[in-house]
């Protein structure tokens, strides 16, 4: 062995290159981020309550209102809520893409801003909103119409006040993904088709669609897992109609004395039910994906809409208006009202709600830990996505794939699996984090390094390698050329990933719920607390605190980076 | 109208057999001035309480600032607390300095596992014995009752229900509200109480009511006074009074059937952090001071130095229904089950 190794030190310039000591490191850290939680649920799921080995807890699956009935409830919402998300984001990518409808960068800019409302508080806006009987729009139904007190046009404690409000924030990621598959369009493909006589339906199906289909279906994926995993808006709504979907079970299991292994079991299906949809995506892009090789074919040609441009920017609009403002606004409303649903005036608007939220003091210490550990995890995991998408980008170093493979293979755990795998991994020795910010931390890494290492993998292959070699011919490493050549080539891209993975730790809720304590509590449980509380006044002033510091900080990380708004990566 | 003293031991004639203690009742301690100044030094108090959210934050404010000190407060249903505090100690975190819950049959489980200090504060010795539990490892420092009641701009009081069944009435379909012995320890009183009194037939029957089902206890009352919901079929007292003392338009209703009392204790942690800080706290929820701020948030008090608004109804005129600890204890987990396949979560 040795003597190996000095003729393999003696056969090269000795020249230690430090990124196979990182790939080692980065490669250990991810599995046992993914591996070690993992391990523990399937152990967990093939054991009882004393230790052994037993298939009861899959044959309690058998019971229908422990397992089956939430469970394709939960199937069902998904489908609906895919399906409704497409039906609205594909026709809406389309206009602003594709057509000459008037302020498409505006309406694209503003599309982006529903990012910034997390949908639990989105939920809670529309119970303000359409609650059979306090909700505004069902009392300015009954007022215009003269209906009876207790008619009503809308009711969101219902399968379908779920699926619309889970629709509403799923909707711009099936947009994002389409709007910018159809800028990428090279529109002369679907030029050579109309030369060579293929009539405008002719072209529309036998090129545009197919082109198309991959991000739709990659979009109607998304909608459907977020839908399928969601935790916060089932239980502010399912649960009060007197139905759980999967997610909601999973952590009723966890009430004194929780039943871990029952819930370890109950997470299986979810987590199988991911991997295969997205192996199914993976298989289905595969056939159908096509190299846009040379996209950059001029501008694409703009569909001229005519007079009928200015109805597709009014239903633009009210997209807008219904998903974006009128959530918002009602938010602002009800935290300055002492009961949410009185009207507004001066004798009932108050500042009771501020003051109950502010006098808790631990919303001060709440809000500490949000933004410690939303930094700390926006700081490291983009750091290492970066990190990794340098080692994989550039297939520097052997075993580039299985980092990848290692990257990515978080996103087929759900929140509240995480949430459970980590609780029991982290509950017992060695690691006993709970009760730490650390076990928040590695939730959040977790959850968000799949997004995070893509979005920086974009960015690395849009960055053309020559730049780099001719450092490393110079004489730098590799780490010294990432330092001084890539990073700040790829200042804005960093930016973005940062500003996504803080986002996305300060927002979740659905692994967080089960790994918090008193000390730990970060907002989005507290916004939870207070909900079960019943204290809609409280959660509107929180939410609103919750949005406010998630611009300043996107703002923030914008400016630092020098770069305008978090675009999507081109 | 003052609160007599015999109402006040017929009222609590239900929490004085939880403890099969062995132990006798410790002497009454005496605050003195070295705790005050070691609690000081703590700086800090952990209170996890289920207590109404207003309530307890005007606790926490009058407590801070009385002795500079800071209290950190988590609030959630007695149920929920029961989770936390169970799910800490099975993973040695012992963050909790004083617990307040309204299921007192929580009191056995932390008892059996060790994890209560007896404390008598002097402040409690003139209460009814029934308010302290015989080893003194509780203290009954408040009450309050499950009611049902009703907005007074959608129901006319002559077509209010007054009774317990009266909620079973079709034309109630849809219109009610209803909390969750999952996550209240009010709630699992009164489902322990009703069940037995009216059979599970009630429930099963209040299931085909549509009820809008929320969580806490307290929450009844606000969806009921934003016009949420026509009629609350449970609501803690002690909520649906401060709301009422604010104006909301509820009118409550005790019914003749009977009206499940809750006890709200506080423990004391053995293995408290802030060992002087969780005393120091104790004795001001024993106190008259403390126990003046929870009657203004319409909690019921033992402290017999104080007088009931006269606009509540008076315990007197209430026939109440008590339930022993152990019972509680005993029955939970069951009682919880039960209702999830009633009522479907």
């Amino acid at each position: 062995m040795s003597l190996s190794l000095n003729r393999l030190a003696r056969g090269r310039t000795i020249h230690f290159d430090l990124s196979l000591v990182l790939l080692g490191f980065a490669g250990v850290f991810l599995a046992f981020l993914v591996l070690l939680p993992l391990g523990w649920l399937a152990v967990f799921s093939l054991t009882n309550e004393s230790g052994a080995a037993s298939w009861s807890n899959f044959a309690a699956l058998g019971d229908a209102s422990l397992f089956l009935h939430p469970f394709l409830t939960t199937l069902g919402i998904a489908l609906c809520v895919a399906t409704l998300a497409c039906g609205v984001a594909v026709p809406l990518a389309w206009l602003v893409a594709r057509t000459n409808v008037p302020f498409r960068r505006t309406l694209r800019g503003l599309i982006m801003t529903s990012f910034i409302t997390p949908p639990f508080i989105g939920a809670v806006a529309w119970v303000l909103l359409a609650a059979p009987n306090s909700g505004l729009l069902n009392q300015y139904y009954r007022l215009i119409t003269g209906a009876g007190p207790f008619d009503h046009l809308f009711n969101i404690f219902s399968a379908e006040g779920i699926v619309f409000v889970m629709a509403s924030y799923a909707f711009p990621y099936v947009f994002v993904l389409t709007a910018n598959t159809l800028d990428r369009m090279p529109y002369d493909l679907e030029e050579a088709s109309a030369i060579l006589g293929g009539g405008r339906w002719h072209t529309f199906r036998r090129v545009t669609v197919p082109m198309v289909l991959p991000a739709l279906l990659a979009g109607f994926l998304i909608a459907f897992l977020q839908a399928m995993t969601q935790f916060g808006t089932p239980a502010i709504l399912a649960l009060p109609a007197g139905f759980h979907v999967l997610t909601t079970k999973i952590w009723s299991l966890f009430q004194y004395p929780p039943k871990t292994h029952l819930a370890a079991a109950c997470a299986m299906p979810l987590l199988l039910v991911t991997i295969l949809l997205l192996r199914g995506e993976k298989y289905l892009l595969g056939r159908r994906g096509f190299t846009m090789i040379g996209g950059k074919a001029g501008t694409p040609q703009l569909t001229t809409l005519g007079l009928w441009r200015w109805p597709a920017l009014l239903a633009a609009l009210f997209v807008l208006f219904v998903t974006v403002l009128l959530p918002n606004l009602v938010l602002i409303r009800a935290s300055m009202l002492r009961t949410v649903s009185d009207p507004w005036s001066l004798q009932t608007i108050t500042w009771d709600n501020v003051r109950l939220v502010f006098s808790l003091n631990n919303t001060v210490s709440t809000l500490r830990n949000t933004l410690i550990v939303g930094t700390i995890s926006a700081t490291v995991g983009a750091a290492f996505s970066v990190l990794i998408a340098s080692l994989t980008a550039r297939r520097a170093v052997p075993g580039h794939r299985f980092l990848g493979f290692l990257a990515t293979a978080p996103a087929a755990v759900p929140g509240i699996v995480l949430g459970v795998a980590l609780f029991i991994g982290y509950t017992r020795p060695p690691f006993q984090l709970y009760g730490t910010l650390w076990i928040l931390l590695l939730a959040f890494l977790t959850i968000e390094m799949p997004p995070a290492y893509q979005q920086m993998q974009a960015a690395f292959r849009g960055l053309n390698p020559e730049l780099e070699d001719a450092s490393r011919i110079l004489g730098a490493g590799r780490l010294k050329s990432l330092v001084s050549i890539v990073a700040p080539l790829l200042k804005s891209s960093v930016a973005a990933t940062w500003c996504f993975v803080f986002i996305g730790a300060i927002r979740e809720l659905s692994a967080t719920i089960l790994l918090t304590t008193s000390k730990t509590k970060v907002i989005s449980v507290l916004i939870y607390d207070l909900n079960e509380g019943g204290q809609l006044g409280g959660i509107a002033v929180l939410g609103l605190v919750l949005m406010a510091v998630t611009t300043v900080v996107v703002i923030a990380a914008n400016r630092l980076a020098n770069v305008g708004a978090m675009a999507p990566e081109r | 109208m003052s609160i007599s003293r015999r109402a006040v031991l017929t009222a609590t004639a239900g929490f004085a057999v939880a403890g099969s203690a062995k132990a006798a009742r410790p002497d009454p301690t005496v605050l003195t001035q070295d705790v005050i100044t070691a609690a000081k030094k703590e700086g800090t108090i952990a209170w996890y309480t289920a207590d109404d959210l207003v309530l307890a934050t005007q606790v926490s404010k009058s407590f801070e600032a009385k002795y500079g000190m800071t209290v950190q407060l988590e609030r959630s249903g007695a149920e929920r607390i029961y989770q936390r505090i169970g799910q800490e100690y099975s993973s040695d975190i012992s963050a909790v300095d004083v617990a307040t819950t309204s299921d007192l049959g929580h009191t056995v489980s932390w008892r059996k596992s060790g994890w209560l200090a007896p404390f008598v504060p002097a402040e409690a010795a003139h209460w009814t014995d029934a308010a302290i539990a015989p080893d003194g490892l509780y203290l009954v420092d408040k009450f309050t009752l499950v009611v049902p009641g009703y907005n007074s701009r959608l129901v006319k009081a002559a077509d209010a229900p007054k009774t317990w069944t009266d909620l079973l009435d079709p034309k109630w379909k849809g219109k009610l509200v209803k909390a969750h012995p999952g996550y209240s320890g009010a709630i699992t009183n009164e489902t322990y109480a009703l069940s037995h009194l009216l059979g599970w037939e009630f429930y099963e029957k209040l299931a085909k009511q549509d009820v809008l089902q929320v969580q806490s206890a307290t929450d009844p009352p606000m969806r009921t006074a934003q016009g949420e919901r026509a009629v609350m079929a449970d609501a803690a007292e002690v909520t649906s009074l401060r709301l009422i003392g604010q104006g909301a338009p509820l009118v409550l209703v005790y019914p003749g059937e009977g009206v499940p009392v809750v006890g709200v204790g506080s423990v004391l942690m053995l293995k408290a952090p802030r060992p002087n800080a969780a005393r120091l706290f104790m004795h001001y929820l024993a106190s008259s001071e403390c126990q003046k701020i929870n009657m203004e948030q319409g909690s019921r008090s033992f402290d017999n130095t104080l007088t009931e608004p006269a606009s509540w109804t008076p315990l007197s005129k209430i026939k109440l229904l008590y339930n022993d600890p152990a019972d509680l204890a005993r029955e939970a987990e069951e009682i919880k089950k039960r209702y999830s396949q009633i009522f479907g979560v």
